[in-house]
Protein backbone atom coordinates (compact mmCIF):
# COMPACT_ATOMS: atom_id res chain seq x y z
CA UNK A 1 0.00 0.00 0.00
CA UNK A 2 2.87 2.33 0.81
CA UNK A 3 4.72 1.45 -2.37
CA UNK A 4 1.54 1.97 -4.36
CA UNK A 5 0.94 5.31 -2.71
CA UNK A 6 4.44 6.57 -3.49
CA UNK A 7 4.35 5.17 -7.01
CA UNK A 8 1.13 7.09 -7.49
CA UNK A 9 2.82 10.31 -6.34
CA UNK A 10 5.30 9.73 -9.15
CA UNK A 11 2.45 9.03 -11.57
CA UNK A 12 0.62 12.19 -10.47
CA UNK A 13 3.85 14.15 -10.91
CA UNK A 14 3.96 12.96 -14.51
CA UNK A 15 0.40 14.11 -15.06
CA UNK A 16 0.58 17.43 -13.24
CA UNK A 17 3.53 19.82 -12.92
CA UNK A 18 2.19 21.11 -9.59
CA UNK A 19 2.91 17.82 -7.80
CA UNK A 20 5.95 17.86 -5.51
CA UNK A 21 7.25 15.15 -3.18
CA UNK A 22 8.67 16.05 0.23
CA UNK A 23 10.15 13.36 2.47
CA UNK A 24 11.95 13.58 5.80
CA UNK A 25 14.64 10.91 6.03
CA UNK A 26 13.01 7.91 4.44
CA UNK A 27 14.49 4.51 3.77
CA UNK A 28 17.32 4.47 1.23
CA UNK A 29 16.03 4.44 -2.32
CA UNK A 30 12.51 5.60 -1.48
CA UNK A 31 10.83 6.87 -4.63
CA UNK A 32 14.14 6.84 -6.52
CA UNK A 33 12.34 6.66 -9.85
CA UNK A 34 10.66 9.99 -9.21
CA UNK A 35 13.88 11.54 -7.90
CA UNK A 36 15.60 10.61 -11.16
CA UNK A 37 12.78 11.77 -13.42
CA UNK A 38 11.83 14.95 -11.54
CA UNK A 39 14.81 15.98 -9.41
CA UNK A 40 13.42 19.53 -9.12
CA UNK A 41 10.21 18.28 -7.58
CA UNK A 42 11.72 15.79 -5.17
CA UNK A 43 12.79 16.97 -1.70
CA UNK A 44 14.32 14.89 1.06
CA UNK A 45 14.93 17.29 3.92
CA UNK A 46 16.00 15.31 6.95
CA UNK A 47 14.46 14.60 10.32
CA UNK A 48 12.85 18.02 10.61
CA UNK A 49 9.11 17.53 10.45
CA UNK A 50 8.14 21.00 11.67
CA UNK A 51 10.20 22.72 9.00
CA UNK A 52 9.03 20.30 6.33
CA UNK A 53 5.36 21.01 6.98
CA UNK A 54 6.09 24.76 6.82
CA UNK A 55 8.05 24.25 3.62
CA UNK A 56 5.17 22.31 2.10
CA UNK A 57 2.77 25.08 3.14
CA UNK A 58 4.93 27.71 1.46
CA UNK A 59 5.08 25.63 -1.73
CA UNK A 60 1.31 25.18 -1.69
CA UNK A 61 0.74 28.92 -1.17
CA UNK A 62 2.52 29.47 -4.46
CA UNK A 63 0.64 26.89 -6.46
CA UNK A 64 2.21 23.49 -5.79
CA UNK A 65 0.57 20.31 -4.47
CA UNK A 66 3.07 18.80 -2.04
CA UNK A 67 2.83 15.14 -1.01
CA UNK A 68 4.69 14.85 2.30
CA UNK A 69 5.76 11.45 3.54
CA UNK A 70 7.14 10.12 6.79
CA UNK A 71 6.12 7.82 9.65
CA UNK A 72 2.57 8.41 10.90
CA UNK A 73 3.46 9.28 14.49
CA UNK A 74 6.05 11.83 13.39
CA UNK A 75 3.86 13.53 10.79
CA UNK A 76 1.04 13.94 13.32
CA UNK A 77 2.39 14.22 16.86
CA UNK A 78 5.72 15.92 16.21
CA UNK A 79 4.48 18.76 14.04
CA UNK A 80 0.86 19.04 15.11
CA UNK A 81 0.96 22.83 15.40
CA UNK A 82 2.46 23.17 11.92
CA UNK A 83 -0.23 20.87 10.56
CA UNK A 84 -2.93 22.87 12.38
CA UNK A 85 -1.67 26.37 11.57
CA UNK A 86 0.38 26.13 8.38
CA UNK A 87 -1.84 23.60 6.60
CA UNK A 88 -5.33 23.67 8.10
CA UNK A 89 -5.69 27.34 9.04
CA UNK A 90 -4.45 28.33 5.58
CA UNK A 91 -6.49 25.47 4.07
CA UNK A 92 -3.77 24.36 1.68
CA UNK A 93 -3.71 21.35 -0.67
CA UNK A 94 -0.90 19.47 1.10
CA UNK A 95 -1.12 15.66 1.41
CA UNK A 96 0.34 13.87 4.43
CA UNK A 97 1.25 10.28 3.59
CA UNK A 98 1.61 8.52 6.93
CA UNK A 99 3.59 5.28 7.03
CA UNK A 100 2.49 2.65 9.49
CA UNK A 101 -0.97 3.69 10.61
CA UNK A 102 -2.23 1.83 13.66
CA UNK A 103 -0.16 -1.13 14.86
CA UNK A 104 1.98 -1.70 11.76
CA UNK A 105 5.19 -0.88 13.62
CA UNK A 106 4.37 -3.30 16.46
CA UNK A 107 7.98 -4.50 16.88
CA UNK A 108 9.19 -0.90 17.29
CA UNK A 109 7.02 -0.03 20.26
CA UNK A 110 4.68 2.78 21.25
CA UNK A 111 6.74 5.68 19.83
CA UNK A 112 6.07 4.27 16.36
CA UNK A 113 2.47 3.10 16.66
CA UNK A 114 -0.09 5.63 15.48
CA UNK A 115 -3.08 4.82 17.63
CA UNK A 116 -4.64 8.30 17.90
CA UNK A 117 -3.73 9.78 14.50
CA UNK A 118 -7.28 9.67 13.14
CA UNK A 119 -8.58 11.43 16.26
CA UNK A 120 -6.11 14.29 16.30
CA UNK A 121 -6.26 14.84 12.55
CA UNK A 122 -10.07 14.65 12.60
CA UNK A 123 -10.21 17.41 15.22
CA UNK A 124 -8.57 19.90 12.85
CA UNK A 125 -10.86 22.09 10.70
CA UNK A 126 -10.38 21.62 6.92
CA UNK A 127 -8.45 18.34 7.29
CA UNK A 128 -9.66 15.34 5.29
CA UNK A 129 -8.82 12.07 7.07
CA UNK A 130 -8.48 8.87 5.08
CA UNK A 131 -7.56 5.21 5.54
CA UNK A 132 -8.04 3.05 2.47
CA UNK A 133 -8.32 -0.74 2.72
CA UNK A 134 -5.86 -2.07 0.15
CA UNK A 135 -3.35 -1.18 -2.55
CA UNK A 136 -5.92 -1.31 -5.35
CA UNK A 137 -8.14 1.18 -3.57
CA UNK A 138 -5.04 3.28 -2.92
CA UNK A 139 -4.53 3.70 -6.66
CA UNK A 140 -8.06 4.95 -7.18
CA UNK A 141 -7.90 7.10 -4.07
CA UNK A 142 -4.63 8.82 -5.01
CA UNK A 143 -6.15 9.99 -8.29
CA UNK A 144 -8.93 11.61 -6.27
CA UNK A 145 -6.43 13.55 -4.13
CA UNK A 146 -4.99 15.65 -6.94
CA UNK A 147 -7.51 18.44 -7.16
CA UNK A 148 -8.93 18.51 -3.67
CA UNK A 149 -8.42 22.05 -2.28
CA UNK A 150 -7.83 21.10 1.38
CA UNK A 151 -5.15 19.15 3.29
CA UNK A 152 -5.53 15.36 3.29
CA UNK A 153 -4.20 12.90 5.86
CA UNK A 154 -3.45 9.54 4.23
CA UNK A 155 -3.04 6.63 6.64
CA UNK A 156 -1.10 3.74 5.18
CA UNK A 157 -1.36 0.07 6.07
CA UNK A 158 1.49 -2.38 6.28
CA UNK A 159 1.54 -3.46 2.66
CA UNK A 160 0.41 -6.74 1.19
CA UNK A 161 -2.99 -6.11 2.75
CA UNK A 162 -5.73 -8.34 1.39
CA UNK A 163 -7.57 -6.70 -1.50
CA UNK A 164 -11.22 -6.35 -0.53
CA UNK A 165 -12.44 -3.37 -2.55
CA UNK A 166 -14.09 -3.93 -5.95
CA UNK A 167 -12.15 -2.97 -9.06
CA UNK A 168 -15.12 -0.99 -10.39
CA UNK A 169 -15.18 1.27 -7.32
CA UNK A 170 -15.36 4.93 -8.28
CA UNK A 171 -13.44 6.58 -5.47
CA UNK A 172 -15.00 9.76 -4.17
CA UNK A 173 -13.63 11.54 -1.11
CA UNK A 174 -16.30 11.41 1.58
CA UNK A 175 -18.09 8.36 0.17
CA UNK A 176 -18.33 5.02 1.93
CA UNK A 177 -18.64 1.75 0.05
CA UNK A 178 -20.79 -1.25 0.90
CA UNK A 179 -18.63 -4.35 0.69
CA UNK A 180 -21.37 -6.70 1.92
CA UNK A 181 -25.06 -5.98 2.36
CA UNK A 182 -26.35 -6.00 5.94
CA UNK A 183 -29.40 -7.58 7.52
CA UNK A 184 -28.94 -8.43 11.18
CA UNK A 185 -26.10 -6.05 11.85
CA UNK A 186 -23.69 -3.84 9.95
CA UNK A 187 -19.98 -3.45 10.50
CA UNK A 188 -18.67 0.03 9.78
CA UNK A 189 -14.92 -0.28 9.29
CA UNK A 190 -12.03 1.83 8.04
CA UNK A 191 -8.59 1.06 6.61
CA UNK A 192 -7.37 -2.50 6.71
CA UNK A 193 -10.07 -3.39 9.24
CA UNK A 194 -12.50 -3.75 6.34
CA UNK A 195 -10.95 -7.15 5.61
CA UNK A 196 -11.21 -8.18 9.29
CA UNK A 197 -14.86 -7.11 9.36
CA UNK A 198 -15.49 -9.22 6.26
CA UNK A 199 -13.77 -12.14 7.98
CA UNK A 200 -15.94 -11.65 11.07
CA UNK A 201 -19.04 -11.45 8.89
CA UNK A 202 -18.13 -14.82 7.36
CA UNK A 203 -17.76 -16.37 10.84
CA UNK A 204 -21.10 -14.92 11.92
CA UNK A 205 -22.79 -16.25 8.78
CA UNK A 206 -21.90 -19.76 9.99
CA UNK A 207 -24.10 -18.99 12.98
CA UNK A 208 -26.94 -17.70 10.87
CA UNK A 209 -26.23 -14.02 11.49
CA UNK A 210 -26.19 -11.87 8.35
CA UNK A 211 -23.68 -9.11 8.97
CA UNK A 212 -22.87 -6.49 6.34
CA UNK A 213 -19.76 -4.36 5.95
CA UNK A 214 -19.65 -0.66 5.15
CA UNK A 215 -16.09 0.40 4.40
CA UNK A 216 -15.33 4.03 5.25
CA UNK A 217 -12.10 5.10 3.56
CA UNK A 218 -12.82 8.73 4.41
CA UNK A 219 -13.23 9.05 8.16
CA UNK A 220 -13.63 12.81 7.72
CA UNK A 221 -15.80 13.94 6.11
CA UNK A 222 -17.82 10.91 7.13
CA UNK A 223 -20.39 9.64 4.65
CA UNK A 224 -23.26 10.65 6.93
CA UNK A 225 -25.95 9.57 4.47
CA UNK A 226 -24.59 6.04 4.06
CA UNK A 227 -24.22 5.50 7.81
CA UNK A 228 -27.65 6.95 8.56
CA UNK A 229 -29.34 4.74 5.97
CA UNK A 230 -27.79 1.72 7.67
CA UNK A 231 -28.63 2.95 11.14
CA UNK A 232 -32.28 3.32 10.18
CA UNK A 233 -32.49 -0.05 8.45
CA UNK A 234 -30.28 -2.42 10.44
CA UNK A 235 -30.89 -3.36 14.10
CA UNK A 236 -27.30 -2.88 15.19
CA UNK A 237 -24.08 -1.09 14.12
CA UNK A 238 -20.56 -2.23 15.01
CA UNK A 239 -17.61 0.06 14.26
CA UNK A 240 -14.22 -1.58 13.76
CA UNK A 241 -10.98 0.40 13.72
CA UNK A 242 -7.26 -0.08 14.36
CA UNK A 243 -7.24 3.03 16.53
CA UNK A 244 -7.89 4.22 20.05
CA UNK A 245 -11.53 4.05 21.04
CA UNK A 246 -11.31 7.80 21.62
CA UNK A 247 -11.94 10.12 18.72
CA UNK A 248 -11.74 7.81 15.72
CA UNK A 249 -14.35 6.16 13.51
CA UNK A 250 -16.42 4.83 16.42
CA UNK A 251 -16.60 8.30 17.91
CA UNK A 252 -17.54 9.80 14.57
CA UNK A 253 -20.39 7.31 14.10
CA UNK A 254 -21.58 7.77 17.70
CA UNK A 255 -21.63 11.56 17.22
CA UNK A 256 -23.61 11.16 14.02
CA UNK A 257 -26.21 8.89 15.66
CA UNK A 258 -26.61 11.22 18.63
CA UNK A 259 -26.86 14.32 16.44
CA UNK A 260 -29.62 12.61 14.47
CA UNK A 261 -31.39 11.29 17.58
CA UNK A 262 -31.13 7.71 16.40
CA UNK A 263 -31.34 5.03 19.08
CA UNK A 264 -29.63 2.34 16.97
CA UNK A 265 -27.46 0.21 19.31
CA UNK A 266 -23.77 0.81 18.58
CA UNK A 267 -20.85 -1.39 19.58
CA UNK A 268 -17.45 0.29 19.16
CA UNK A 269 -14.56 -2.13 18.63
CA UNK A 270 -11.22 -0.37 18.86
CA UNK A 271 -7.95 -0.29 20.76
CA UNK A 272 -8.08 0.47 24.47
CA UNK A 273 -7.13 3.93 25.74
CA UNK A 274 -3.55 3.04 26.56
CA UNK A 275 -0.21 2.87 24.79
CA UNK A 276 0.52 -0.56 23.30
CA UNK A 277 2.46 -2.63 25.81
CA UNK A 278 3.56 -5.57 23.69
CA UNK A 279 5.66 -6.18 20.57
CA UNK A 280 5.40 -8.94 17.99
CA UNK A 281 3.41 -8.21 14.85
CA UNK A 282 0.47 -6.08 13.84
CA UNK A 283 -1.58 -9.29 13.61
CA UNK A 284 -0.56 -10.28 17.14
CA UNK A 285 -1.53 -6.93 18.65
CA UNK A 286 -4.83 -6.93 16.75
CA UNK A 287 -5.60 -10.35 18.23
CA UNK A 288 -4.72 -9.15 21.72
CA UNK A 289 -7.15 -6.26 21.23
CA UNK A 290 -9.85 -8.58 19.89
CA UNK A 291 -9.70 -6.94 16.47
CA UNK A 292 -9.00 -10.07 14.41
CA UNK A 293 -12.01 -11.68 12.69
CA UNK A 294 -12.50 -14.20 15.49
CA UNK A 295 -12.24 -11.57 18.22
CA UNK A 296 -14.64 -9.27 16.38
CA UNK A 297 -17.17 -12.07 15.93
CA UNK A 298 -16.89 -13.01 19.60
CA UNK A 299 -17.50 -9.41 20.70
CA UNK A 300 -20.60 -9.28 18.55
CA UNK A 301 -21.91 -12.56 20.01
CA UNK A 302 -21.40 -11.48 23.62
CA UNK A 303 -24.75 -10.96 25.25
CA UNK B 1 -1.39 54.56 14.14
CA UNK B 2 -0.07 51.89 16.52
CA UNK B 3 -1.46 53.89 19.42
CA UNK B 4 -4.75 54.39 17.58
CA UNK B 5 -4.99 50.62 17.28
CA UNK B 6 -4.19 50.14 20.95
CA UNK B 7 -6.74 52.78 21.85
CA UNK B 8 -9.42 51.34 19.59
CA UNK B 9 -8.91 47.70 20.48
CA UNK B 10 -8.00 48.32 24.10
CA UNK B 11 -5.17 45.81 23.84
CA UNK B 12 -2.07 44.84 21.92
CA UNK B 13 1.56 43.78 21.99
CA UNK B 14 2.93 47.28 22.41
CA UNK B 15 6.65 46.77 22.80
CA UNK B 16 6.84 44.12 20.11
CA UNK B 17 5.23 46.47 17.58
CA UNK B 18 7.36 49.47 18.44
CA UNK B 19 10.68 47.65 18.02
CA UNK B 20 9.97 46.79 14.37
CA UNK B 21 8.59 50.13 13.13
CA UNK B 22 11.71 51.29 11.30
CA UNK B 23 12.43 47.82 9.89
CA UNK B 24 8.96 47.54 8.41
CA UNK B 25 9.09 51.16 7.21
CA UNK B 26 12.30 50.59 5.28
CA UNK B 27 11.09 47.26 3.87
CA UNK B 28 7.88 48.75 2.46
CA UNK B 29 9.43 52.08 1.41
CA UNK B 30 12.67 50.90 -0.14
CA UNK B 31 12.97 47.12 -0.39
CA UNK B 32 9.82 45.16 -1.13
CA UNK B 33 8.47 44.95 -4.65
CA UNK B 34 4.75 44.87 -3.86
CA UNK B 35 1.55 46.32 -5.30
CA UNK B 36 -0.97 47.47 -2.67
CA UNK B 37 -3.77 47.49 -5.26
CA UNK B 38 -2.87 43.96 -6.35
CA UNK B 39 -1.78 42.21 -3.14
CA UNK B 40 -1.65 38.72 -4.69
CA UNK B 41 0.44 39.77 -7.73
CA UNK B 42 2.48 36.58 -8.37
CA UNK B 43 5.85 38.26 -8.92
CA UNK B 44 5.74 40.26 -5.68
CA UNK B 45 8.27 39.93 -2.91
CA UNK B 46 6.88 38.16 0.15
CA UNK B 47 7.11 39.53 3.67
CA UNK B 48 6.13 37.22 6.54
CA UNK B 49 5.80 38.71 9.99
CA UNK B 50 6.72 35.51 11.80
CA UNK B 51 6.58 37.33 15.14
CA UNK B 52 2.87 37.83 14.55
CA UNK B 53 2.43 39.64 17.86
CA UNK B 54 4.21 42.61 16.29
CA UNK B 55 1.25 43.02 13.94
CA UNK B 56 0.33 46.55 15.01
CA UNK B 57 3.57 47.69 13.39
CA UNK B 58 2.70 45.83 10.19
CA UNK B 59 -0.93 46.99 10.14
CA UNK B 60 0.15 50.64 10.39
CA UNK B 61 2.49 50.19 7.43
CA UNK B 62 -0.02 48.27 5.28
CA UNK B 63 -2.67 50.92 5.94
CA UNK B 64 -0.17 53.67 5.16
CA UNK B 65 0.62 51.98 1.84
CA UNK B 66 -3.06 51.61 1.00
CA UNK B 67 -3.52 47.83 1.32
CA UNK B 68 -6.68 48.60 3.33
CA UNK B 69 -8.36 51.74 4.70
CA UNK B 70 -6.77 53.46 7.68
CA UNK B 71 -10.14 53.39 9.40
CA UNK B 72 -9.63 49.66 10.03
CA UNK B 73 -6.78 50.39 12.43
CA UNK B 74 -8.90 51.65 15.31
CA UNK B 75 -11.20 48.62 14.95
CA UNK B 76 -8.52 45.99 15.65
CA UNK B 77 -9.65 43.09 17.83
CA UNK B 78 -13.26 44.30 17.87
CA UNK B 79 -16.12 42.04 16.75
CA UNK B 80 -16.32 42.03 12.96
CA UNK B 81 -12.94 43.74 12.56
CA UNK B 82 -10.63 43.09 9.62
CA UNK B 83 -7.60 43.17 11.91
CA UNK B 84 -7.02 40.84 14.84
CA UNK B 85 -4.39 40.48 17.52
CA UNK B 86 -2.22 38.48 15.13
CA UNK B 87 -1.97 38.78 11.32
CA UNK B 88 -4.23 36.61 9.16
CA UNK B 89 -4.21 36.09 5.43
CA UNK B 90 -7.70 37.54 5.03
CA UNK B 91 -6.04 40.94 5.51
CA UNK B 92 -4.72 42.28 2.20
CA UNK B 93 -0.92 42.33 2.27
CA UNK B 94 -0.57 39.64 4.93
CA UNK B 95 1.24 36.62 3.41
CA UNK B 96 0.80 34.10 6.23
CA UNK B 97 -1.31 33.78 9.33
CA UNK B 98 1.11 33.87 12.21
CA UNK B 99 1.00 34.19 15.97
CA UNK B 100 2.28 30.77 16.90
CA UNK B 101 6.04 31.36 16.90
CA UNK B 102 8.56 29.51 14.78
CA UNK B 103 6.40 29.04 11.68
CA UNK B 104 7.46 31.88 9.38
CA UNK B 105 10.86 30.64 8.28
CA UNK B 106 9.52 27.22 7.28
CA UNK B 107 6.77 28.78 5.19
CA UNK B 108 9.28 31.27 3.78
CA UNK B 109 11.49 28.34 2.76
CA UNK B 110 8.66 26.90 0.71
CA UNK B 111 7.94 30.28 -0.89
CA UNK B 112 11.60 30.80 -1.74
CA UNK B 113 11.84 27.32 -3.29
CA UNK B 114 8.61 27.95 -5.21
CA UNK B 115 10.03 31.21 -6.60
CA UNK B 116 13.15 29.39 -7.73
CA UNK B 117 11.17 26.55 -9.34
CA UNK B 118 8.87 29.01 -11.09
CA UNK B 119 11.83 31.16 -12.16
CA UNK B 120 10.37 34.22 -10.48
CA UNK B 121 12.61 36.93 -9.05
CA UNK B 122 10.49 37.17 -5.91
CA UNK B 123 12.44 37.45 -2.70
CA UNK B 124 11.13 36.29 0.66
CA UNK B 125 11.68 38.24 3.88
CA UNK B 126 10.83 36.67 7.23
CA UNK B 127 10.88 38.78 10.39
CA UNK B 128 11.24 36.85 13.64
CA UNK B 129 11.57 37.97 17.20
CA UNK B 130 14.53 37.05 19.35
CA UNK B 131 12.45 35.03 21.80
CA UNK B 132 11.10 33.24 18.74
CA UNK B 133 14.58 31.88 18.08
CA UNK B 134 13.99 29.60 21.09
CA UNK B 135 11.83 27.50 18.77
CA UNK B 136 13.65 24.51 17.29
CA UNK B 137 11.65 24.77 14.08
CA UNK B 138 13.55 27.98 13.22
CA UNK B 139 16.83 26.11 13.30
CA UNK B 140 15.47 23.15 11.34
CA UNK B 141 14.40 25.63 8.69
CA UNK B 142 17.77 27.38 8.81
CA UNK B 143 19.51 24.07 8.02
CA UNK B 144 17.27 23.51 5.02
CA UNK B 145 17.62 27.11 3.75
CA UNK B 146 21.35 26.71 3.81
CA UNK B 147 21.27 23.31 2.10
CA UNK B 148 19.32 24.81 -0.81
CA UNK B 149 21.52 27.94 -0.98
CA UNK B 150 18.40 30.11 -0.90
CA UNK B 151 19.88 33.50 -1.62
CA UNK B 152 16.33 34.77 -2.24
CA UNK B 153 15.45 34.17 1.41
CA UNK B 154 16.22 36.78 4.08
CA UNK B 155 15.68 36.21 7.78
CA UNK B 156 15.41 39.42 9.79
CA UNK B 157 15.77 39.15 13.55
CA UNK B 158 14.24 41.81 15.75
CA UNK B 159 16.84 41.50 18.46
CA UNK B 160 15.36 43.68 21.17
CA UNK B 161 16.93 41.55 23.91
CA UNK B 162 13.62 41.17 25.73
CA UNK B 163 11.10 38.37 25.67
CA UNK B 164 7.77 38.06 27.44
CA UNK B 165 9.04 37.20 30.92
CA UNK B 166 12.20 39.28 30.91
CA UNK B 167 15.66 39.58 29.40
CA UNK B 168 16.66 37.14 26.65
CA UNK B 169 20.05 36.86 28.34
CA UNK B 170 18.36 35.50 31.48
CA UNK B 171 15.65 33.31 29.98
CA UNK B 172 17.38 31.58 27.07
CA UNK B 173 20.57 33.31 25.91
CA UNK B 174 21.18 33.48 22.15
CA UNK B 175 24.74 34.73 22.02
CA UNK B 176 26.84 34.47 19.98
CA UNK B 177 23.90 34.94 17.63
CA UNK B 178 25.67 36.15 14.49
CA UNK B 179 28.15 33.27 14.78
CA UNK B 180 25.27 30.81 15.09
CA UNK B 181 23.73 31.96 11.82
CA UNK B 182 27.14 31.98 10.15
CA UNK B 183 27.67 28.43 11.31
CA UNK B 184 24.28 27.53 9.84
CA UNK B 185 25.47 28.82 6.48
CA UNK B 186 23.86 32.26 6.37
CA UNK B 187 25.40 35.49 5.15
CA UNK B 188 25.00 37.64 8.26
CA UNK B 189 24.70 41.41 8.73
CA UNK B 190 24.15 43.30 11.96
CA UNK B 191 22.52 46.69 12.04
CA UNK B 192 20.90 49.22 14.35
CA UNK B 193 17.25 48.34 13.72
CA UNK B 194 16.11 51.90 14.41
CA UNK B 195 18.60 53.56 12.04
CA UNK B 196 16.65 54.01 8.82
CA UNK B 197 19.69 54.95 6.76
CA UNK B 198 21.71 51.99 8.00
CA UNK B 199 18.77 49.62 7.38
CA UNK B 200 18.45 50.91 3.82
CA UNK B 201 22.15 50.31 3.23
CA UNK B 202 22.01 46.77 4.59
CA UNK B 203 19.07 45.77 2.42
CA UNK B 204 20.48 47.52 -0.65
CA UNK B 205 23.80 45.69 -0.37
CA UNK B 206 24.10 42.44 -2.31
CA UNK B 207 23.91 39.34 -0.15
CA UNK B 208 26.48 36.58 -0.06
CA UNK B 209 26.10 34.49 -3.24
CA UNK B 210 24.38 31.14 -2.75
CA UNK B 211 23.61 31.79 0.88
CA UNK B 212 20.41 32.72 2.67
CA UNK B 213 20.67 36.00 4.50
CA UNK B 214 20.28 36.84 8.16
CA UNK B 215 19.98 40.50 9.15
CA UNK B 216 20.24 40.87 12.90
CA UNK B 217 18.57 44.14 13.87
CA UNK B 218 19.56 45.46 17.27
CA UNK B 219 16.46 47.13 18.56
CA UNK B 220 14.82 48.47 21.69
CA UNK B 221 11.56 46.96 22.79
CA UNK B 222 8.97 49.72 23.15
CA UNK B 223 11.21 52.10 21.22
CA UNK B 224 10.26 55.76 21.38
CA UNK B 225 8.13 55.60 24.48
CA UNK B 226 10.16 55.86 27.67
CA UNK B 227 7.73 53.98 29.92
CA UNK B 228 7.73 51.02 27.49
CA UNK B 229 11.39 50.82 26.54
CA UNK B 230 13.14 47.70 27.82
CA UNK B 231 10.08 47.05 29.97
CA UNK B 232 8.76 43.48 29.93
CA UNK B 233 5.43 44.56 31.42
CA UNK B 234 4.73 46.34 28.12
CA UNK B 235 5.18 43.14 26.07
CA UNK B 236 1.40 42.81 25.95
CA UNK B 237 -1.32 45.00 27.42
CA UNK B 238 -4.86 43.67 27.64
CA UNK B 239 -6.48 46.52 29.54
CA UNK B 240 -5.21 49.90 28.50
CA UNK B 241 -6.58 52.75 30.57
CA UNK B 242 -7.28 56.10 28.87
CA UNK B 243 -4.55 57.78 30.89
CA UNK B 244 -2.02 55.19 29.66
CA UNK B 245 -3.02 55.87 26.05
CA UNK B 246 -2.66 59.60 26.73
CA UNK B 247 0.80 58.96 28.16
CA UNK B 248 1.81 57.00 25.05
CA UNK B 249 0.61 59.80 22.78
CA UNK B 250 2.35 62.40 24.89
CA UNK B 251 5.62 60.50 24.69
CA UNK B 252 5.49 60.65 20.92
CA UNK B 253 4.07 64.20 21.05
CA UNK B 254 1.20 63.30 18.75
CA UNK B 255 -2.42 64.37 19.07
Amino acid sequence: MRDTSLRMVHELARRDPRVVFVGSDLGAGALDAMRREFPDRFYMEGVSEAAIIGLAAGLAMDGYIPYVNTIATFITRRCYEQVAVDLCLHNLPVRLIANGGGLVYAPLGPTHMAIEDLAIMRALPNMVVTAVADAEEMKRFMLATLDHPSPIYIRLGKGGDKVVTPADQVFTLGKAIELKPAKDLAFVATGVMASRALGAAALLAERGIEAGVLHVPTVKPLDDAAVLVLARRVPRLVTVEEHSRIGGLGSAVAELLIDNRLPTPLLRLALPDRFPEDYGSQEHLLEVAGLDPKGIAQSVLKP
Amino acid sequence: MVIDALDGGGRGHVGAALSIIEIVRVLYDDVLNVRPAEPRWPDRDRFILSKGHGCLGLYAMLADKGFFPRSEIAQQCRPGALLGGHPEIRTPGVEASTGALGHGLGIGLGMALAARMQKRNSRVFVLTGDGELNEGSVWESALIASKHALSNLCLIVDYNKMQSYGRVADILPLEPLAAKFEAFGFGVSEVDGHDVVALRQVFAAPGTPNRPRAVICHTVKGRGIPICEHNASWHHKAKLAPDQVAELRQALAVA
